[in-house]
């Protein structure tokens, strides 16, 4: 298990080593044209080096991540619909100098021809030290000292059988120390890594910035068109009822002393447009704030929405508080969704929801037996969920192979008061 | 018929405590909140209370939990609950115990003063009045279920209409058959359902919910 570790370490390290070497050459020509770039030349050729060299960091901040420290990207996103054409390839290049995180690069490369040589290579050595000891102490040594001078190992002149003894034992000591130490010392190139290759607190200040700006705009524009919807609903719907109640009972105060049948007739129809207009604004509350969701809270509400499908639902819901009234509407509408998909478009035959709160998160999931074959599109419902969970910084994963079955997982951070105190 | 009516809204209140009154049913407290209610019911003992589902302090489901208590101090007491919107869990919270005596109606329905009254009167009786929204969600959530998928078209109509508390005669009416053909009807459902035959309406009507609610 070590062993294969250790072993592991070293090839890893034998690369980081090539990547330093690499890193020599990278430097030097990105450095170059990034100078040329001044003077006009060099716009052709950075993009294409400025493509290597983010390969060549990507690469280390994979092997960080492997020896367990996670780098992110730090670099700002390309800008959307580059021309192709010499304007292009300028603005490419103003993206490129703009960001600190390339300037930071180019400083890694040039502290990583040593650093990265020196620790990535560091494993091999020992190992090739080890085994050196070991050949030694087996016999080498007396061809070796036949001419006279001995050949050192560590601290000892390797020239009688008791001196290879000592020079096995610490080539032995060695090879231990290769086993205990090269994840180290690839844990120590991790951290050089993450010191440059790592966003700053500015890059991370301004990628949150951007995703903010995102999210918010897009739960402004969710918003605006729920908005609209209520509004067009209402002047369709209960405005224009509540209009034509108010005509009939016109027509029955006109009819009332001449013909009591008809006004009777007509007082039927008012009842009835006051009924409908009822409906209709309950069908609106409903798309608005369900009212089970603010008598019950989130975990009965999704029990009432199993309840309400046709399909059979198990809903099991652990949630030791309340969560805030926006994260339980968008999970709440999120699960209703994924319900009508699950009915429509599945072919269930049964659907489970889980929903439980951990590490300061509401995790929900949907599960069906249905057909499969669910895709993220733009317009689509589950693109609408998306972008509802966003808003909060929530995500939607989708595990939907063709055939089946279908698991949605939903990731929402929030915070969760202590229960039983949900305001009114 | 003496009645205890806890609803919030002022206007709402007036217009059912006259609604009542035209009928002939004493409104004998009418008030505003679920601890006046609990209150109310133990001083009056009334024949039916009428109370609405959100009530404050909370405007959550106070209503609902006043009358749920006060049910379990005194089994079989008649409470019949309007609300804004019918769900299929309050039904089930209210059907829970299987006694009769359980009315659970949107609030337009005390636009048709009759049938409002027919209600009224049938819960104060031991009977039942379903919202017919609740019997269509039920039916829905188990159309694909054996043995009711077994049932035929017409017989769903009629298991809706006992849902709903109707009894064979107004079951007849609505269908504009005769009381036997009705009775026939029925009688197959309960067939179709392995459901013991019983003579008493109420009883049967609380068996078929308590096997959808299952």
């Amino acid at each position: 298990m070590r062993l294969s570790r250790a072993v592991r370490d070293t090839l890893v390290g034998a690369l980081i080593a090539a990547g330093a070497l690499a890193s020599v050459v990278l430097f030097v020509t990105t450095t170059y044209f990034t100078v040329l770039c001044l003077i006009g030349i060099g716009f052709l050729a950075l993009p294409h080096l400025t493509t290597a060299v983010r390969w060549v960091c990507d690469l280390n901040r994979r092997a960080a991540a492997r020896s367990g420290v996670p780098v992110e990207r730090p670099y700002r996103p390309e800008p959307e619909e580059i021309e192709r054409d010499i304007v292009g390839w300028v603005r490419r290049c103003k993206w490129i100098l703009a960001d600190p995180a390339s300037w930071r690069d180019l400083l890694w490369l040039l502290l990583n021809s040593v650093v990265g040589l020196l620790l990535g290579s560091a494993p091999a050595a020992l190992l090739y030290y080890a085994g050196e000891g070991l050949v030694l102490a087996a016999g080498l040594w007396r061809p070796v000292a036949a001419d006279g001078t001995g050949r050192w190992y560590a601290f000892i002149t390797v020239d009688s059988w008791p001196a290879a003894l000592a020079a096995a034992l610490a080539a032995l000591a060695v090879f231990a120390g290769w086993l205990h130490l090269s994840s180290w010392i690839l844990k120590g190139h991790a951290y050089f890594v993450l010191f440059l290759l790592g966003p700053t607190q500015g890059a991370r200040l301004a990628s949150r910035v951007r995703h903010l700006a995102e999210t918010r705009s897009g739960a402004l524009d969710i918003q605006a068109a729920e908005v609209r919807r209520i509004e067009r609903d209402l002047h369709d719907g209960a405005q224009a009822r509540l209009v034509s109640l108010g005509l009939t009972l016109g027509a029955v105060d006109r009819q009332l002393d001449r013909n009591t049948e008809e006004a009777r007739r007509l007082l039927n129809d008012a009842r009835s447009s006051s009924v409908q207009a009822l409906r209709e604004l309950r069908g609106l509350v409903r798309g608005i704030h369900p009212p089970v969701l603010a008598e019950r809270g989130l975990a009965d509400a999704v029990r009432a929405l199993g309840i309400a499908s046709p399909l059979p639902v198990t809903v099991v819901a652990d949630l030791p508080g309340k969560l805030p009234d926006p994260v339980e509407s968008a999970i709440y509408f999120s699960v209703s969704e994924l319900l009508t998909n699950a009915l429509k478009h599945a072919d269930a035959g049964q659907v489970e929801v889980s929903l439980h709160y951990a590490d300061g998160a509401l995790h929900g999931q949907v599960t069906d037996d249905g057909r499969g074959g669910a895709a993220m599109s733009a317009g689509s419902g589950l693109e609408g969920i998306r972008r509802r969970l966003a808003s909060f910084d929530g995500v939607l994963e989708i595990d939907s192979p063709r055939g089946g079955p279908t698991v949605m997982k939903m990731e929402l951070p929030c915070a969760l008061s202590s229960p039983k105190t949900s305001s009114s | 018929m003496r009645v205890v009516l806890a609803e919030d809204l002022f206007l709402l209140r007036q217009g059912i405590i006259q609604l009542l009154e035209a009928y002939d049913c004493e409104v004998v407290a009418a008030v505003d909140n679920g601890a006046d209610l609990g209150r109310a019911i133990a001083e009056h003992r009334p024949d039916v209370a009428v109370v609405d589902v959100r009530l404050p302090p909370t405007f959550t489901t106070e209503g609902l939990q006043a009358a749920l208590l006060a049910r379990r101090e005194r089994p079989g007491l008649p409470i019949l609950v309007l609300s804004q919107h019918v769900e299929q869990m309050y039904a089930r919270e209210l059907l829970a115990d299987g006694t009769g005596g359980i009315g659970y109606l949107l609030k337009d329905s005390v636009l048709d003063d009759r049938q409002f009254i027919d209600a009224v009167r049938r819960v104060a009786a031991g009977g039942m009045a379903m919202d017919p929204t609740v019997v269509a969600q039920l039916m829905t959530s188990h159309s694909r279920d054996e043995p009711l998928a077994a049932l035929t078209a017409r017989e769903r109509t009629v298991l809706e209409l006992m849902a709903e508390g109707c009894s064979n005669t107004a079951i007849a009416q609505r269908l504009t058959v005769t009381e036997g053909a009705a009775a026939k009807h029925i009688s197959n459902i309960f067939a179709k359902l392995m459901l013991p035959p019983s003579s008493d309406n109420n009883r049967r009507v609380l068996a078929v919910l308590a096997y959808l609610n299952a």
